[in-house]
């Protein structure tokens, strides 16, 4: 993407007038999307974004600034404007020759989307439209979307790294509008992997659309959900997003440090019963949060969190762990090259356990077995969590009945975990896009199908 | 500056070819970013970034391209991408740009949204302000014991339109705001709270505003408690309503009436709330953040009542949905320079009632006070009106405001909700994102905790 003499001169500049770190993040994100709304092609649209972030660590301070301009002496002014903004003084710090450190890519891409021709993207949206319509008579709209993302990226410090990736990301999404004497209904469903056309072997654009049309069409028939405290059964996949937001963001260094993590200290502590085991893993193949480096150059790795309910480690960027004496885990991201890297999760789970899930049904006299979750909120501060139930059912004599309409669940991230009582032996992840600071981010989140003893859900039924 | 952006826009135009319509949109902006933590700075960032939108329409179809770079050859080369994909559109006789038939000779409002001292004030005030208010906040009640942090930011922003039929526009706006999160404490018990000032200038910045609004919100909720499940009466706090109200505004969109997906499509000229919700989207208000001159298409904007006493009185519209339903634009499109124009309301707001916030509260005898609530995407349905969110507040008891509470939810139906609003207070508020809010009375509701 650029020649290294010029990345090292620019680490140079950045440094010239002092600074304890620099790095150089650059970018070129090629992006098409195409959306299929009210039976047409409502919008084709391709996008362009290229340029680079430029970062001077000073003590405590972090100076940045991002251009367009890939030219010398553009990088050069941009370096002069973060160490500006870092306000470094005294000695320069020696920097370190750059050295290639490739990471290993998780996973080979197959068929780039840049080179499907924008008609068999359209074909996709047309094949789920038909699907969507045909799966009932109540379904009234159907929006289907298609995107397909090609970020290539270089990242080099003044440690003497020099790494670059080329992150390949295709996504499809159908939402279904159903329509019945109660008033209307939504159904999504909107999976995503980190690989090219090839998605489409693995998820057929029918199947998205009747997963999505069955979603609308059954809630149709719903009745409203409870209120209250009760046992919650988390479909496999469906519930990743409840330790993405009641665990996941509590374990980022950034919170821990400063002192808005309920997790703060608790290191070498069982958090969670037995057979609870959570994993942050940027390795994990074709996830959507995969990656070969995370957006600090470090290789993607497999970090541990919680091993058999006790807790292992946080998640460290490259800033806080150098603070810290310790290495990253490879959990520094950022949106594009005109944000600041800080600690994101990339795929995140529960390891699988060794019940039966049918058995754990049939283990529940009474509770909500939660199939869709819609997404999620976490005050990290107090552990305080929420998430949206998209498709859920009752549980009444330890079989699955009626469905119910929207409800949010809430609870306590520390208290969820040991409330964890049954873990399921099968597994499957979740697509999601992860906020926070204002910064979003592809991540996947994952897990067996598993009980929680008690949950509160916020249904308008007494 | 503006001038540049609209050589740029009127050089891209000017390539229209015969039947083809060519839209242009170029935004420049200039950020500060400023993180505190523990009293000292975190991170700066100061960046300038910029970024073209092409719409094409040739045929009855439409195709849109984008870049986040002015460079000649990077803005050819998204006309010819828009030109590509244009051509995998669908055709539909209700696409087409703006024409000067469009304004009906009704002339931009003139607004000054625009204040010198944001581009104009030298970063280390600006850092200084941000330390100031970290400061001020960890120092505002002994039960503050930290500040999860405090952010400053600034934005100025200059966009430029021109469209081959004639129509041509720009709008310069600044905004400034702080921010920060307080975390109060009581021996192992830690609540946050938010805390934050907006204003269009630097110099109208209020860090004590900050400070007492951060410690109130945080100290208030030490010692809350789970409450046990039952229906009452709720009151939102402003922010909240706002929240609630930006819901309700995408029901009322154009855009999801036409696609089916509005629970108020078929119900123009009904009651569809009680007869104090009269609500009014109104982007000429300079004291709205949302305040423009033009909309996403160069239509002047204007004051679009969408709710009158309770009665559904209209859509809001841009110029493809106003088209499809046989309609007219209100000047309602909204959109970023990597999008097609969309329908979306800028300053939407309740007409404010008579009472006083403490008024409100003095006339209930036992409600839930809505301070913050979560998972408001998550939680709720803007097409089926299903609403249901995590919340944490403050009980109120014979009109006043008691113990507080946490880890509950709060749930109803958004219509339902607009037919139980029994007080708009007095104390309309703006806030970034186009709603207003105010203190809101809504009859009743179910709570959800033990």
């Amino acid at each position: 993407m650029l020649e290294t003499a010029v990345v090292e001169a620019t680490l140079q500049r950045a440094l010239a007038g002092g600074g304890d770190f620099a790095d150089v993040f650059v970018e070129d994100r090629a992006v098409t999307s195409a959306t299929y709304d009210d039976r047409k092609v409502e919008e084709m649209r391709s996008g362009r974004s290229r340029g680079a972030g430029i970062r001077v660590v000073a003590g405590e301070t972090t100076g940045f600034a991002h251009t367009t301009d890939l030219s010398a002496e553009g990088l050069g002014a941009a370096a002069g404007a973060a160490a500006a903004a870092a306000k470094a003084g005294g000695p320069g710090t020696r920097m370190a020759a750059l050295t290639r450190r490739d990471a290993p890519a998780p996973h080979e891409v197959v068929t780039l989307p840049g080179e499907v021709a924008k008609a068999r993207k359209v074909e996709m949206l047309a094949r789920a439209d038909d699907a969507a319509r045909a799966e009932s008579d109540s379904i009234s709209q159907v929006t289907s979307s298609y995107a397909d993302s090609r970020r290539q990226i270089l990242v080099a410090n003044s440690d003497g790294v020099l790494a670059t990736d080329d992150q390949v990301r295709t996504r499809f999404a159908v939402q279904c509008v159903a329509s019945g004497d109660t008033g209307l209904q939504t159904g999504m469903e909107a999976p995503g992997r980190t690989i090219g056309f090839e998605f489409f072997d693995e998820h057929p654009p029918e199947e998205i659309a009747r997963i999505a049309a069955a979603r609308a069409v059954g809630k149709l028939s719903a009745r409203p959900a409870p209120s209250g405290k009760l046992p919650v059964v988390l479909r496999r996949g469906a519930g990743g997003v409840l330790f993405h937001e009641a665990c996941g963001h509590g374990l980022e260094a950034d919170l821990v440090n400063r002192d808005a993590s309920v997790f703060r200290g608790m290191v070498g502590e069982r958090v969670a019963g037995k057979g609870v085991t959570l994993v942050d893993d940027g390795t994990f193949a074709r996830d959507w949060g995969a990656c070969a480096i995370d957006d600090e150059g470090a290789p993607a790795q497999r970090n541990v969190l919680i091993d058999d309910g006790v807790l292992t480690d946080y998640m460290w960027d490259l800033v806080r762990a150098r603070r810290a004496g310790r290495p990253s885990t490879a959990n520094g991201r950022r949106e594009t090259y005109q944000h600041l890297p800080m600690v994101r999760m990339t795929n995140t789970y529960i390891t699988p356990g060794t019940e039966d899930p049918d058995e754990i049904i049939r283990q529940t006299p009474y509770g909500l077995y939660c199939v869709a979750l819609g997404g999620g909120q976490v005050n990290t501060a107090t552990g305080d969590f929420v998430f949206g139930i998209t498709e859920a059912y009752m549980i009444e004599d330890g079989r699955i009945t009626e469905p119910v309409r929207a409800a949010q669940l809430i609870g306590n991230g520390p208290e969820a975990l040991r409330a964890v009582d049954v873990v399921g032996n099968d597994f499957d992840t979740w697509t999601g896009m992860c906020g926070k600071d204002g910064q979003s981010v592809p991540v996947s989140s994952g897990q067996p199908t598993l009980r929680v003893a008690e949950l509160t859900v916020g249904g308008t039924a007494a | 500056m503006s001038d540049e952006l609209g050589e740029i826009a009127a050089g891209v135009a000017g390539a229209a070819r015969d039947g083809e319509q060519v839209e242009a949109y170029v935004v420049r902006s200039h950020e500060t970013e400023v993180k505190v933590f523990g009293g000292a700075v975190e991170s700066l960032a100061v960046a300038e970034a910029a970024g073209i939108g092409v719409r094409v329409v040739v045929d009855g179809r439409q195709g849109i391209a984008y870049a986040g770079s002015l460079d000649a050859d990077v803005v050819a080369s998204v006309l010819a991408d828009a030109r590509d994909n244009a051509s995998y559109g669908a055709a539909d006789p209700a696409y087409g740009l703006a024409t000067p038939a469009d304004l009906d000779g009704v002339a931009p409002p003139t607004l000054d949204l625009w204040r010198d001292d944001v581009l104009g004030t030298p970063t280390e005030a600006k850092v200084e302000l941000a330390i100031a208010a970290d400061r001020a906040v960890l120092a505002s009640d002994p039960r503050v014991r930290g500040v999860e942090s405090t952010d400053y930011g600034d934005a100025a922003l200059e966009m430029a339109m021109v469209a081959s039929t004639g129509v041509r526009a720009s709008i310069r706006r600044t905004t400034s705001s702080v921010s920060s999160v307080a975390l109060a404490g009581e021996r192992d018990e830690t609540q946050t709270g938010y805390g934050f000032d907006v204003a269009r200038s630097f110099g109208e910045l209020d860090i004590e505003r900050v400070a007492s609004m951060a410690a109130e919100r945080s100290t208030r909720l030490l010692g809350a408690t789970q409450p046990a499940t039952r229906r009452i009466p709720v009151v939102f706090d402003p922010m909240v309503t706002a929240s609630v109200l930006a819901l309700i505004g995408s029901a009322l969109s154009g855009e999801a009436v036409l696609k089916g997906r509005s629970m108020f499509a078929e119900r123009l000229g009904e009651t569809i709330a009680a007869p104090s919700v009269t609500i009014i989207d109104d982007p000429t208000n300079p004291e709205a953040f949302g305040a423009t001159p033009v909309d996403g298409e160069g239509i002047p904007t204007r004051a679009v009542p969408l709710v009158r006493d309770g009665t559904l009185l209209g859509f809001l519209h841009n110029l493809y949905t106003a088209r499809r339903t046989g309609s007219a634009t209100t000047g309602s499109a909204v959109r970023g320079y990597a999008s097609t124009p969309g329908v979306g309301a800028r300053a939407l707001h309740l007409v404010p009632g008579a009472k006083s916030a403490t008024d409100v509260l003095a006339a209930v005898p036992e409600a839930l006070y809505v301070q913050s609530v979560s998972g408001l995407h998550s939680g709720t349905n803007a097409v089926s009106g299903d609403f249901s969110v995590g919340a944490e507040g403050l009980m109120v008891r014979d009109g006043a405001l008691a113990e507080p509470v946490r880890e509950l939810t709060v749930a109803s139906t958004l219509q339902r909700m607009l037919q139980d609003v029994v007080e708009v207070g007095s104390d309309l508020t703006w806030l970034p994102g186009g709603t207003a809010g105010v203190t809101l009375l809504v009859a009743d509701m179910t709570m959800a905790g033990s």
